[in-house]
């Protein structure tokens, strides 16, 4: 794609002459993206009733009101945590899945398709799925569990059991990643030319050789780029948390995305929920900056 | 394909399969709880195939839910985002890939930062933004929401598209009298077709799966959308799972075959590029 984008373009037009052509563009930007960030900002320096009338300059008070909540450092924690576990199970899974499905047997695309369908179907519907599965009595889960006789006795109620809980969380999380992240290694195994395996296998190297020493390698940009999409979606995972536990029991399961929601809509507490707005909507940034430096390099060779 | 089975050939092909049947299981589970009479769902002993197979469900959810309700304001945003997404990007796609000018970089920068956004982060903004223009629980918003948040990956996919068609012959149609516009129409849209299609689904996709603000801005339950309409079964004390999950099949079926049909191009337009 675009492989002769350079040759293709014409001389260089003034930005004026640009406008009619992607001034709706920016127009729609500004509107969705830019104008919230700026409001979120905004009202996070002002003082604002829970009715969400405003009261005037406010400085850093939001800020401190948030920090001075006792809850907040446990659902940092748990949100880096959280993050951290299920991009990396996510993508240590991925890994031989990729490698699986690029191999050749029979009804591969069917297998490709199976794949699909937790990334096309709704996350909230996933989540509801797998809330039945987890079911105490007649869930899937308990249900094989006690089939292979590896329960018996009182059945495990998953998602109120506070002890395992924010795992199954995880675990959903992991689920509907696996699928994106598979695809975007696929692609990075399949763009591997042909001949530098088939010369490395006529050297006698085991197909094992062959992925640590060639492919593998090869695969650190769709990796960098997987994990760094990854680490966004999951820090903005809402509706697997929303429709599983709502965070709760209390604030047990909540991550900071989930809690600022909370404060905002459930609560009505809106001076903290928009700092913590602004905390998370910065730690995005972050991330969105590292993603753009690091595909700098493949953007300007395009 | 030539099947030379080979012991290793059988246990990847069969592991690949375990693989792919644990990933759909979920939502095989969920059709055959829809086919189960309610009375099923919590009979002890468990079976996991329903008894009765109730087919009936399926016609009687929709008496059961306002689920038509759901899905006709499902279809109306989906479109109407997909609509605006297509109006605003394509031009926007076409000149990026074939002109040169001051902010070009800016502008793609611009782009590519907002397809890392998702509107959770920003939901008290949007929120806020949207109760000023006197939209909240209106469908409008939620058009220009998600069409603002779909159109980075039409933009990046397209461009790629338009600048693989040679700008001979586009110019060579303009030479014999067409206008800027009617090449476009006539010779790169044509050719672009694929690309267009691609954005089409995915835009509609990922705006008939979206939450975070349809649960935000649609207040009435008459107005919600699928994705949060569904919900409404989930808080109640003895929740309907059989009629949940005829409405969540009804649901996920089309799109995940739409999805499917694009696969081949949906990792290029969703990594921008930097996976070469």
């Amino acid at each position: 794609m675009g492989g002769n984008k350079v040759k293709n373009r014409r001389p260089a037009n003034s930005v004026i002459s640009a406008l009619p052509w992607i001034g709706p563009a920016i127009l729609l930007i500004l509107l969705v993206v830019v104008w919230p960030a700026i409001e979120l900002i905004r009202i996070s320096l002002t003082k604002i009733t829970s009715a969400g009338a405003l009261e005037g300059f406010n400085g850093l008070g939001n800020y401190r009101l948030l920090f001075e909540n006792p809850d907040l450092k446990t659902i940092a924690i748990r949100t880096v945590t959280w993050v951290l576990s299920v991009v990396f199970l996510t993508v240590i899974i991925s890994l031989p899945l990729a490698q699986l499905i690029n191999q050749n047997f029979p009804g591969r695309k069917f297998v490709r398709w199976a794949m699909i369908v937790p990334w096309a179907a709704s996350v909230v519907m996933t989540s509801i799925i797998w809330k039945w599965m987890l079911e105490l009595t007649s869930g899937e889960f308990n249900l094989t569990l006690r089939q292979l006789g590896l329960q018996d006795g009182q059945p495990v109620d998953w998602l109120r059991d506070p002890r395992y809980s924010f795992f199954v969380l995880i675990w959903v999380a992991v689920f509907v990643s696996i699928p994106f992240t598979t695809f975007v290694i696929l692609a990075g195994l399949q763009s591997i030319p042909h001949d530098i395996i088939e010369a490395a296998q006529v050297d006698g190297a085991s197909s094992w050789q062959v992925y640590r020493g060639i492919k593998f390698p090869l695969l650190r940009n769709s990796l960098l780029i997987a994990t760094i999409i990854n680490l966004i979606n999951v820090f903005n995972s809402f509706p697997i948390i929303w429709a599983l536990t709502r965070g709760g029991p209390g604030y047990n399961t909540d991550t900071t995305t989930t809690f600022a929601y909370k404060m905002a809509f459930v609560e009505y507490n809106m001076g903290p929920s928009t700092a913590l707005g602004v905390i998370n909507f910065g730690f995005i940034m972050l991330i969105v900056l590292i993603y753009l430096r690091v595909t700098k390099a493949t953007r300007d060779q395009a | 394909m030539k099947l030379n089975w080979t012991p290793k050939k059988a246990a990847t092909a069969i592991s690949a399969y375990m693989v792919g049947l644990f990933f759909i299981y979920p939502y095989i589970n969920m059709i055959l709880t829809s086919l189960k009479p309610h009375g099923e769902l919590y009979a002890t002993p468990t079976t996991r195939l329903p008894k009765s197979w109730q087919f009936d469900n399926y016609l009687d959810v929709w008496a059961a839910a306002p689920i038509a309700d759901f899905l006709t304001a499902s279809v109306v945003v989906s479109i109407c985002a997909t609509l605006l997404v297509l109006i605003v990007s394509v031009p926007a796609a076409y000149y990026v890939a074939r002109n040169r000018f001051r902010g070009r970089s800016a502008f793609l920068l611009l782009v590519l930062a907002t397809q890392m956004f998702s509107p959770t982060a920003l939901i008290i903004g949007i929120f806020r933004e949207v109760k000023f223009f006197g939209l909240l629980d209106t469908w409008p918003a939620l058009i220009v929401v998600n069409a603002g948040f779909n159109l980075a990956f039409a933009v990046w996919l397209l461009s790629g598209f338009f600048a693989s068609v040679p700008v001979e012959i586009e110019e060579a149609a303009m030479v014999d009298g067409c206008t800027r516009f009617q090449a476009l129409r006539r010779i790169v849209l044509p050719v672009t077709l694929p690309g267009l299609v691609t954005a089409v689904i995915f835009t509609f996709v990922a705006t008939w799966n979206e939450f975070t603000v349809a649960l935000t801005i649609i207040s009435s339950p008459s107005r919600q959308p699928i994705s949060t309409g569904i919900t409404t079964f989930v808080g109640q004390y003895d929740v309907a799972w059989e009629y949940l999950f005829t409405t969540t099949a009804i649901a996920i079926v089309p799109v995940v075959i739409l999805f499917i049909s694009i696969e081949k191009y949906l990792v290029g337009g969703l990594t921008a590029g930097s996976v070469k």
